[in-house]
């Protein structure tokens, strides 16, 4: 058994190195201990953002991805719902309204497209009134997460991987230093290059080589409602706060939801960020506080039920960068892991750039940043 | 005695103790909505109040469960369908 | 400022949650009990007016022994936490509740399976026509067909012609003398068969035709209930004339509350998701008792003598030795009955591409079939992400059963636990608006 490349992990971001690896040329082997997407990749939401990153490498990632989601993998955007419905950023306060400015301003510097809107209501009729100023992003865009990475793994499959799921990967084989291949419950698979797409868990995959990557869980709990009829929430909307908790590195409960309407007309509310560990029990207060933030946006959601919630754990660093690249601590290993709440929007142009890392063709994208070994460098 | 309410502009008899729905089927309406989706009837079905097909508008309050909700003299069924 | 919590909340006030209640408060603790219904009584006692239901008088007994309970009927428990002191129950339109016990008893619903045109007006739930016929004085159709399987078919049947509406059929998948096989079992718990036996005679006097081993196949209508398909096990199909078809394939639990405080949960003898407890109905995490049909489907008695036998194991008594040999009996008895009345094997055989499966979301048979050939779903998780079957209002409380089993076979095995907790996790219970999430 052997190929070029053995991805650990069938979530979205394998699912895009996987793809982008097929088509590349690269014999591809996809190895999942659980079903498809069965970690983060379908317990979070599919919003693909560039509004809510300050500028610097992710924006440029994030940038870079929006480009390969529209055109690389533009003609299978219908397969995983892909819509560019824009993004509406509203501030209630004029010192949030001249925050938003200054980020629009130095967005707009990086190659982001923004307009100033003097008053939200004009592009989201059922937002509360009195609002102080937004800025509306068009780059912004959805998928549906699971649909993404379901069909990235088929198209992949079409172009010659081997998808294994129930498979766990338990070791790996070295030749001296050399990542030569990967150990698993069922048999052992030998690779050119293993890829390390384990989300949340990278660090303990990364651990049976015997390097560290400091890849935590942050969890979010997000609300659906009850379905509702197209067009009342037109955008993906939230509070200028959101981006602020996003950069946050606080281990407290931080709210301020990113509220969109779907295909299936639910409106999804989301998310908290939180940090403590992989405990699932339901948190009433982060309930409450995704509620009370998405009824005063839209106070006509008050009266409008959530049928569910559920809870995920981003795969959070603690520079808020994904790690990508290859990792010289282990040569023949590589990651693509840690890209806490942006990862289904990055996992495109993660794809892209390690496809071309791993072939030698020239890079989109400086992955220096994203360096697996600049945490020991920190130490 | 027996409640009058309306349902889509028609009088729906209904005995106390009944439920919404149950006065609804009793006047031989079967189907109060129509799904967002494909368009499809839909009337009672589980009866207990868990499968939520029986969503109706009562007094222009949207998504009520008709087979819980208990009859009243005047209520008005149904002016509004998009549940 | 807090109020001391209560020593026990009870939720459900069917036959197993009023026997704990009862005994509970009889053993001198502070108890609340939680209930959906307006008046308590839960699927089995029904409040028609003037009217009264099976076994009134055990009724009224218990009901003359909650004066000390405090009661908070028409409300949903939508969520429940564990704190310091014990739990926290959150209620629709009620303040929330604190307690340092629960004893879970939420009953369950009628086990349904897609067939096609089953989501036409005029179909229901047989426990829902039961109801309808007991509670409103309603009779939703003129001429009806009764089918799945189990003895709940019967009562239902019988009720339908009391009330003037004709019965056509009753389609039976199983052979009725299945009940029986177990004959320690059956033994065990001989009312039943009696119960049986009585129904079987009420029907012959009403000519109503009763078909074992013959299932439904398929239900014909324009914009309602026409007509149904039957097939017996000979293979030869019939078509019978109905405007009402009632649908049941034995009851299946709520396990949502069990669930959402980690309790353990296991498969039944009939493929059901059911919660875990130990011979005193303890379940598997700390200070949850669970009781009637949630530890498995075992009908009203049985329930009784499983909430009973919660509150005195909570309440420390010593007197208990009667109480869980009646129970064990009684599982024993239901464990057979269960056995005797599996789904039919080939029931997916039915199905098109176009039968509905979910019907909230109105997800076609197709597009499981697809997620799981086209886009590698191999477990009942993944076919509900990529197919949507259980994301609407009723989430997964209608489809969840068959979504598991489909999702399964298409993968060539048979469903198991995980299949089926992938539906039986809900949180909230039930859906609660936004306004009231907010000011939880
Ligand atoms: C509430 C919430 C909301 C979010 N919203 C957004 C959003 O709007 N937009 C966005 O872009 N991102 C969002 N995210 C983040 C996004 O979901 C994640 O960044 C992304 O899913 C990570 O994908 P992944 O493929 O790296 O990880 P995963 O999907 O977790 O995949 C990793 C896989 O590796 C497998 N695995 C682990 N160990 C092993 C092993 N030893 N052997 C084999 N397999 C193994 C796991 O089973 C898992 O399937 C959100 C996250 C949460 C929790
Ligand atoms: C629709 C239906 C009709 C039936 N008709 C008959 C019949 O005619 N004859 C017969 O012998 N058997 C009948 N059965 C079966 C019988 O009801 C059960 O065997 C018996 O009632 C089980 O008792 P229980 O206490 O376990 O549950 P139940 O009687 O079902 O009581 C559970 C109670 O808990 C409540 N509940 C559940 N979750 C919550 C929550 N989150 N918050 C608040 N309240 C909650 C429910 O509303 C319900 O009132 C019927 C079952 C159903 C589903
Ligand atoms: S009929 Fe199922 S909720 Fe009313």
């Amino acid at each position: 058994m052997s190929a070029d490349l053995v991805v650990v992990g069938a979530g979205v971001v394998g699912a895009a190195c996987a793809y982008f690896a097929t088509s590349a040329g690269l014999r591809v082997t996809v190895v999942e201990r659980g079903g498809i997407a069965a970690g983060t990749s379908s317990a979070g939401e599919g919003n693909l953002l560039v509004s809510d990153k300050e500028p610097g490498p992710e924006l440029d990632l994030a940038l870079l991805s929006l480009r390969a989601w529209r055109e690389d993998l533009g003609d299978h955007g219908g397969l995983w719902e892909y819509e560019q419905k824009g993004g509406l950023v509203v501030a209630s306060s004029p010192e949030g309204a001249a925050a938003l400015r200054s980020l629009a301003a130095a967005q707009r510097a990086c190659g982001v497209e923004v307009a100033e809107v003097a008053d939200p209501v004009d592009y989201e009729p059922n937002l509360a009134p009195g609002l102080a100023a937004g800025a509306h992003y068009p780059q912004d865009a959805q998928v549906q997460p699971m649909l993404a990475a379901a069909h990235l793994l088929r198209l992949a499959r079409e172009r010659g991987a081997e998808i294994r799921l129930r498979t766990e990967v338990t070791g790996f084989l070295r030749d001296g230093d050399q990542v030569t291949g990967v150990r698993t419950a069922h048999a052992d698979i030998s690779a050119g290059a293993v890829l390390n797409a384990a989300g949340t868990w990278a660090g303990e995959v990364a651990a049976l080589a015997e390097v560290t990557v400091p890849v935590l869980p942050r969890r979010g709990f997000v609300l659906v409602t009850q379905p509702m009829p197209v067009g009342t929430i037109r955008h993906k909307v939230y509070a200028a706060e959101y981006v602020g908790n996003v950069a946050s590195g606080d281990a407290e409960l931080q709210t301020s939801p990113v509220v969109e309407g779907t295909r299936s007309g639910t409106i999804l509310i989301g998310a908290t960020r939180e940090r403590v560990g992989f405990d699932r029990t339901v948190s009433p207060e982060a309930l409450r506080r995704l509620a009370g933030q998405a009824a005063a946006l839209f106070p006509v959601l008050r009266s409008v039920r959530v049928m569910r919630s559920y809870l995920g754990f981003r795969p959070y660093c603690p520079d808020h960068l994904p790690v990508i690249g290859p990792d010289p601590r282990a040569p023949g290993l590589w990651h693509a892991c840690g890209h806490e709440g942006a990862g289904v929007g990055l996992s495109a142009g993660t794809g892209l750039l390690l496809a071309q890392a791993l072939t030698g063709a020239p890079a989109a994208l400086d992955l220096a940043p994203f360096a697996p070994a600049r945490f020991e460098a920190a130490a | 005695m027996t409640y009058t309410m309306t349902f889509e502009g028609r009088p729906v008899r209904a005995e106390p103790g009944q439920s919404v729905a149950a006065a609804l089927v009793a006047s031989g309406v079967v189907s109060w909505r129509v799904t967002r989706g494909q368009g499809r009837p839909r009337g009672l079905f589980c009866g207990i109040g868990l499968c939520h097909d029986c969503l109706i508008t009562i007094d222009g309050v949207p998504d009520q469960r008709a087979c819980v909700v208990p009859a009243r003299d005047g209520m008005r069924l149904g002016d509004r369908d998009d549940a | 400022m807090t109020p001391e919590p209560h020593d026990v909340a009870v939720v459900g006030a069917g036959p197993a949650g009023l026997g704990a209640a009862a005994e509970a408060a009889g053993a001198g603790l502070d108890v609340v009990l939680i209930d959906a219904g307006q008046r308590p009584g839960g699927q089995y006692w029904r409040h028609a007016e003037g009217g009264r239901g099976q076994h009134w008088k055990a009724y009224e007994g218990l009901s003359r022994r909650l004066g000390q309970v405090r009661r908070i009927p028409g409300t949903q428990v939508w969520l429940i936490t564990r704190d310091q002191e014990g739990f926290t129950l959150r209620l629709t339109g009620h303040d929330p509740v604190t307690a340092r016990a629960v004893i879970l008893c939420p009953g369950g619903y009628d086990r349904q399976l897609p067939i096609p045109g089953w989501d036409l007006p005029g179909v229901m739930a047989a426990g829902g026509v039961q109801a309808l016929l007991k509670e409103h004085g309603t009779a939703p159709g003129r001429r009806a067909v009764v089918a799945g399987t189990g003895p709940f078919l019967l009562p239902v049947a019988v009720a339908l012609a009391r009330a003037g509406v004709a019965v056509a059929a009753v389609a039976e998948a199983n052979p009725v003398t299945g009940w029986l096989r177990d004959p320690f079992g059956a033994l065990a718990a001989p009312s039943k068969s009696v119960e049986a036996v009585r129904y079987a005679a009420a029907m012959t006097a009403r000519r109503v035709l009763y078909r074992t081993r013959t299932v439904i196949t398929e239900i014909v209508g324009d914009g309602r209930a026409e007509a149904v398909r039957l097939r017996r096990a000979d293979g030869t199909q019939e078509e019978i004339a109905a405007d009402l078809v009632a649908l049941g394939w034995g009851f299946t639990p709520s396990l949502e509350l069990p669930i959402m405080l980690g309790a353990e949960t296991r498969l039944d003898e009939d493929g059901s998701l059911v919660a875990v407890v130990d011979g005193s109905q303890r379940s598997t995490a700390d200070g949850v008792y669970i009781a009637g049909e949630a530890t498995g489907v075992g009908g009203a008695a049985l329930a009784l003598a499983e909430g009973r036998l919660a509150a005195l194991t909570l309440a420390g008594s010593g007197k208990t030795a009667r109480l869980r040999r009646a129970v064990r009996r009684g599982r024993r008895f239901a464990a057979a009955m269960r056995r005797a009345c599996p789904v039919p094997a080939e029931w997916t055989a039915w199905l098109t591409e176009s039968t509905v499966v979910c019907r909230c979301e109105e997800v076609p048979y197709g597009e499981l079939r697809r997620a799981c050939h086209d886009l590698g779903a191999d477990d009942a998780r993944a076919v509900k992400m990529l197919a949507r079957p259980g994301m609407g209002w009723c989430q997964g409380r209608m489809c969840g059963f068959a979504t598991a089993a489909i999702a399964a076979r298409l993968n060539g095995r048979v469903a198991t636990a995980d299949d089926l907790r992938a539906f039986a996790a809900r949180v909230p219970a039930f859906p609660v608006a936004l306004e009231d999430l907010a000011e939880n």
